[in-house]
């Protein structure tokens, strides 16, 4: 069925911006600066089909360079009730890709009148991040249960993709497959989580890129469970000292005090329910 | 740069290939091994503290790699950057201490110390050692230097605005400033390392600190962030 209801893009490329990128880059080079680099997730997202539905796992850290900028990120976006994806690569890009697919499945499920397929997210995932040729930076593993049941796709930013019982992406993609290779389709829940986190954990301690907590997101047929921080294998450490500042240690340059002059004009009392 | 050219091959077909221009490669000799260290020293001690991690690019070489090396009994340096100038910096530091012991019968001095390694540095002025050095220790009547403080290596920046704060009492008013004791430069010494292995993520696994007192010198390790 023709789906008129999402807009697809004229033409072939949209490199709009490209120029005037180029010409900021140059001014900014002249006076010395440089343009402020895309801050990357440095991730370790994975996904796993078990017996009744299909397992996404991530970490919680994003990092600007090589400095942590947010300890507890969320890299497990929302795309319909039951189509959940991973984001790795450009935090912005993953987020606001992932945003853009969401509205536009809604669309579409709703012109067609039918629950969105995993497939369907993938196709136009996909063609989206080719028409960028790789200028967009997102790495997705898109999971989910539709009428075909649990299915897991990996998506490249070049706009390739693949579909398989098992995925890991970030910047430690060699090292966790092995983990995964042990799996089998009929797992049941326990152990398919367990196998998860212990890849992301890996992930974890190994990855300078990835840290902090394990977000799991476990979708079924019939549920869809958010696990946010479902296990914290580093804490942080305690501090001995105290390093509160008591009132007037901050140095008061100046102050200047404007008396405002008020007149009563009305007074009224209302009761507020405290219960 | 991309030139498309038509060229006649052999047999007179055309052959349409592309010229990228000359390409550069280049062998960087410089490795960077991530680590931070940091100096405290007060009236009657000195201590040298750095993390345990090895790491390059986003791999871990090592968790128990520490980065501060014992000279003598009053002297300990701390060397961060690239590894493999660390091991031979302190390799040739350690032979010249040697070499002095012998030709002056007795060690080298804190102060000398600093100076000799202020000369070696500079005799590979135009080949760097890629290390960023802190030397710790207590000069020959057992004193240290009151308050002084430094932090090096790649949590450096996050470290030594905070030690301005606390130990230099900058932008601080209405604060009485108590000289510092051994206690609290050890436990200032960890706190600050535990919120550097928060955000930086090449400092982390584990914290050694070297404590140089009249007695000699002693170590602690304190466990930090693992991921």
């Amino acid at each position: 069925m023709l789906n008129t209801s999402t807009k697809t893009p004229t033409g072939g490329f949209s490199f709009e911006n490209t120029r005037r990128n180029a010409v900021l880059e140059a001014n900014l080079s002249e006076k010395g600066y440089s343009a402020p680099n895309a801050r990357k997730t440095g991730t370790t997202i994975a996904g796993l089909i078990f017996k009744d539905g299909v397992i996404l796992g991530a970490d919680t850290r994003a990092t600007d360079d090589m400095v942590v900028a947010d300890k507890n990120c969320m890299k497990i976006h929302y795309i319909a009730p039951k189509i959940y994806c991973c984001g790795a690569g450009v935090a912005a890009d993953a987020e606001v890709t992932t945003q853009m697919m969401s509205s536009n499945v809604e669309l579409h499920s709703l012109s067609t009148g039918r629950p969105p397929l995993v497939a369907m997210v993938t196709r136009q995932l996909k063609q989206m991040l080719f028409r960028y040729q790789g200028q967009i930076g997102s790495s997705l593993i898109v999971g989910g249960v539709d009428v075909n049941g649990p299915q897991l796709y990996s998506i490249y930013p070049h706009g390739s993709y693949d579909k398989l019982p098992f995925l890991t992406m970030g910047t430690v993609t060699f090292s966790l497959p092995p983990f995964f290779e042990q799996t089998q389709s009929e797992q049941n829940l326990e152990e398919a989580k367990q196998l998860v986190r212990d890849a992301i954990t890996a992930g974890i301690f190994c990855d300078l890129g990835s840290g902090s907590n394990v977000d799991l997101c476990v979708i079924t047929e019939k549920t869809v469970d958010y696990l946010r921080a479902y296990d914290q294998p580093v804490q942080k450490g305690l501090r001995e000292g105290t390093y509160r500042y008591k009132p007037g240690t901050t140095a008061v340059l100046t102050k200047t005090v404007t008396p405002l002059t008020l007149d009563v004009v009305d007074e009224s009392v209302q009761v507020m329910d405290t219960e | 740069m991309m030139i498309s050219s038509r060229v006649f091959g052999d047999n007179g077909k055309v052959k349409e290939y592309h010229y990228t221009g000359p390409v550069e490669h280049k062998f960087s000799p410089y490795a960077f091994n991530g680590g931070t260290v940091l100096a405290v020293a007060g009236e009657d001690f000195a201590l040298v503290a750095s993390d345990t991690r090895l790491s390059e690019g986003y791999s871990i070489h090592s968790r128990d790699s520490p980065k501060c090396y014992k000279l003598t009994d009053t002297t300990v340096i701390g060397c961060s950057g690239f590894h493999g100038d660390c091991l031979t910096l302190t390799k040739i530091i350690e032979a010249r201490l040697k070499m002095y012991k012998h030709s002056n019968n007795k060690n080298m001095t804190s102060g000398a110390i600093a100076a000799m390694l202020s000369t070696i540095l500079y005799g590979k002025r135009f080949f760097p050692y890629y290390v960023y050095n802190i030397i710790g220790g207590l000069d020959e009547e057992g004193r240290g230097a009151r308050d002084t403080y430094k932090a090096g290596g790649s949590a450096s920046a996050m470290l030594q605005p905070l030690l301005d704060n606390q130990i230099g009492f900058k932008n601080m008013e209405n604060v009485e400033q108590v000289p510092l004791t051994l206690e609290k430069a050890v436990q200032l010494v960890k706190d600050v390392f535990i919120s550097a292995a928060e955000r930086d993520v090449y400092t982390g696994d584990a914290l050694k600190i070297c404590i140089i007192t009249k007695e000699g010198v002693r170590e602690e390790i304190v466990p930090l962030r693992k991921d």
